[in-house]
């Protein structure tokens, strides 16, 4: 009983926070930090790239896409690692 | 291996899916999209022909060596542009201006040119050959691991 309780009293303040987030949200193309607007104003000319999204992924934000793709790159290895073929093994 | 019908809607779909794949890694510093996500469409054409056709057939095309072997290509050839930018700071995009899609577009909407982007354009294809690979060996790896011994599939 008492777990059912606490589930349905963290369901209703999940659902309060998302309402308040929902309701707070700004209106649609006016983010409130400046950067957004400089990288809109500047990636054609910095970059060269029409693409702002793959501007800021591989420029502006490289260093986080090296990560990504060293997590993936680590998942291959490990998957790799694990369901290697041993020798005593024909098939 | 599934039914006659599975399998030729593969044979018509797979080229499709892979035409599709190299278009959104190529044009992804233009359009939307980019190398994770036109290495996860060309992968899923590994996919699909992994449950189409099984896994026994598939490995017989696709070596783990050589999949191994591109994806390690196409992690290095991200990680070298990004050192190539060493003279002025990591991952500074050197290539803009140079004759190698180095043409810088006009502000605003513009026309399609896939001669723009600098580095970004190289980085997308090795980003790309490293998830390929790396997926498509990852799904071979498993569906070979969880096929069932003296099971014909």
């Amino acid at each position: 009983m008492a777990r059912r309780v606490f589930t349905g009293a963290t369901l209703v303040l999940v659902a309060m926070m998302l309402f308040a987030v929902a309701l707070a949200m700004r209106p649609f193309g006016e983010p409130p930090s400046a950067m957004d607007d400089y990288i809109i104003q500047n990636t054609q000319e910095v970059t060269g790239a029409n693409s702002a999204v793959a501007a800021v992924v591989f420029d502006w934000r490289g260093y986080d896409t090296l990560g990504e793709a060293t997590v993936l790159f680590t998942a291959f290895t490990g998957v790799a690692m694990l369901l290697r073929r041993r020798k005593d093994e024909s098939g | 291996m599934m039914s006659i019908i599975v399998r030729t809607m593969t044979r018509l779909v797979t080229p499709a899916v892979l035409i599709f794949g190299l278009y959104v890694i190529m044009h992804g510093h233009v359009t939307v999209g980019g190398g994770f996500q036109g290495g996860a469409v060309f992968a899923s054409a590994a996919a699909l022909l992994l449950a189409a056709f099984g896994s026994e057939r598939i490995r017989e095309h696709l070596k783990l060596p050589d999949l191994t072997v591109i994806s390690c290509v196409g992690a290095l050839l991200f990680a070298g542009l990004a050192f190539g930018g060493l003279g002025k700071t990591f991952f500074y995009n050197f290539l803009v201006g140079s004759p190698l899609f180095g043409h810088v577009p006009e502000f605003g909407p513009t026309h399609e040119d896939i001669w723009t982007g600098g580095v970004i354009a190289p980085m997308n294809i090795g980003v790309a050959l490293n998830v390929v690979a790396g997926l498509g060996a990852i799904m071979l790896l498993m569906a070979l691991a969880s096929r069932n011994k003296g099971d014909k599939e």
